[in-house]
């Protein structure tokens, strides 16, 4: 007998991801250029995050319509975006077979004190996270996948590397603490025990843990890649970019030889300018504030 | 003897991980200089869009079909095994290694919502063995030289033909399951 939407299934998509780039998409024909380009998944949405910090308003599950024409347009995954705790548009999403949710802070939340209880549905979920505790709380809610928050739209990619250190250094500190000390940090970081105690064992998060929000050139993938992370999601970076063709096969060369700087440096070369940066100081709205 | 894990993109890790359960010494290919350091090579399971386009960038790609052609033993796992098929019914113009003589359909089940878990018999196995189906290819048709190790719901979801051996779904993502990669040592070592 088959067993669907088990969570061998749900982490094992994200486990497929792995060393992939997932482009932000708002047409079909986007997704195309992007499949080629060789993401290994793509986000459907109405505007990229850059779009959605200059128009403000409430911002909301992408248009069922444009993610039909998307999922029909690419072979790849698909992904789309709910508002923090909306278990409606999830399961609207989950309906029409989109292949993974991302709970995410880029929308406006449509609950501000819970999340979505993620383990009920058989679609996986991704969600963004600051810190340690923050990534337990979510994988205990279910989500089959992280990635850091940064701060999206912004073509800056400090707010990335600050919480891709964050984790890092707090898993290492859970792998060298001895286990009369786990309860008592668990409690600190508000996560649950039983998972510190996985981190502990494995050294790393239970699930796969790409980085996002603010990444804009090869360059600043292959970083991610040097500082552990599993992935990228590239939201803004590619379509509002002077090239998205070159720029986008550009960052998936990049994330495949990180570690290879002669590499990185070719791949780099000729790619058109990224999209324009913005300092995390003179935002009006801190997108990684949102979610608890 | 070395196995190498092609390291383009997808669950490299897991891969590494079955095969150091058996004590076998692995790299990562990440270059086709490395194809030179190993006795056989495992196709992971991930985007067959992605690492098909990656092998060609690296070189891997005709160094890896021209080694095949002398009898190089290849694992691949449900985009691997896509990458080795010699057809794909439903992405005709997508470019395969055409290594092994089967027809895929990709993403054969459906989106992942369709994906699942299902006890499989294997030829050979005395217990049966958990496969893990994500968005997996279907097999719709084999040619004469291959042999199929393994069927689920009449279509073959582990097949061998020569030195080359394939799997639909991921026996790398079962906790401590080692014995489709233990198939395949085997036939290095053959």
């Amino acid at each position: 007998m088959e067993r669907y939407g088990t969570w061998v299934v749900k982490k094992g998509l994200a486990e497929m991801l792995k060393n992939g780039v997932i482009m932000d998409v708002t047409t079909a024909e986007q997704a195309k250029i992007a499949e080629e380009a060789g993401a290994v998944a793509v986000m459907a949405l109405e505007r990229v995050p850059a779009d959605i910090r200059k128009e403000g308003g409430v911002a909301r599950m992408a248009s069922i319509q444009k993610i039909k024409e998307i999922m029909e347009a690419v072979s790849i995954p698909v992904m789309a975006k709910v508002r923090i705790g909306h278990i409606a548009e999830a399961r609207i999403l989950e309906a029409i077979g989109v292949d993974f949710i991302d709970e995410s802070e880029v929308l406006t939340p449509a609950d501000d004190r819970y999340h979505i209880n993620k383990h009920e549905f058989k679609v996986p979920f991704v969600c963004g996270a600051r810190d340690l505790g923050e990534a337990l709380r979510r994988i205990a809610e279910g989500a089959a996948m992280i990635r850091t928050k940064g701060e999206a739209g912004t073509g800056n990619v400090v707010e990335a590397v600050r919480h891709m250190r964050q984790v890092m250094d707090e898993i290492r500190r859970v792998k060298n603490m001895p286990d009369e000390e786990l309860v008592t940090y668990a409690k600190e970081i508000g996560a649950p025990v039983e998972l510190v105690y996985e981190v502990k064992k494995l050294g790393r998060l239970p699930v796969v843990n790409f980085a996002a929000g603010g990444i804009a050139t090869p360059a600043d993938a292959a970083l991610m890649m040097m500082l552990g992370a599993d992935g990228v999601f590239v939201g803004s970076g590619i379509f509002k970019s002077k090239d998205p063709e070159k720029m986008a096969r550009a960052i998936v060369a990049a994330v495949l030889y990180w570690d290879d700087a002669k590499m990185l440096a070719k791949v780099s070369e000729d790619i058109g300018s990224p999209m324009p940066g913005k300092a995390v100081e003179e935002l009006a709205v801190r997108m990684q504030e949102r979610g608890w | 003897m070395k196995i190498g894990v092609l390291g383009m993109q997808g669950d490299i890790r897991e891969h590494v991980q079955a095969l150091e359960r058996l004590g076998c010494e692995t790299i990562v290919v990440k270059k086709s200089e490395d194809l030179e350091k190993i006795d056989g090579l495992v196709i992971p399971g991930g985007e067959s869009t992605t690492i098909t386009r990656l092998m060609k960038l690296t070189g891997i790609w005709s160094k890896l079909k021209d080694m095949a052609s002398n009898g190089f033993p290849i694992f691949g796992t449900c985009a691997g095994l896509i990458v080795l098929a010699k057809e794909i019914a439903n992405a005709p113009d997508q470019e395969t290694l055409e290594l092994l003589d089967v027809t895929v359909e990709r993403n054969g089940y459906g989106r992942q919502i369709d994906s699942f878990e299902a006890e499989l018999e294997v030829e050979g196995f005395d217990l049966p063995v958990k496969g893990v189906f994500i968005r997996a290819p279907i097999i719709t048709s084999v040619g004469n030289g291959v042999n199929v190790l393994s069927s689920y719901r009449g279509n073959p979801v582990l097949v061998a033909q020569g030195k080359i051996l394939a799997a639909t779904f991921h026996p790398e993502l079962v906790d401590g399951e080692s014995r489709i990669h233990k198939l395949f040592i085997d036939m290095v070592n053959s």
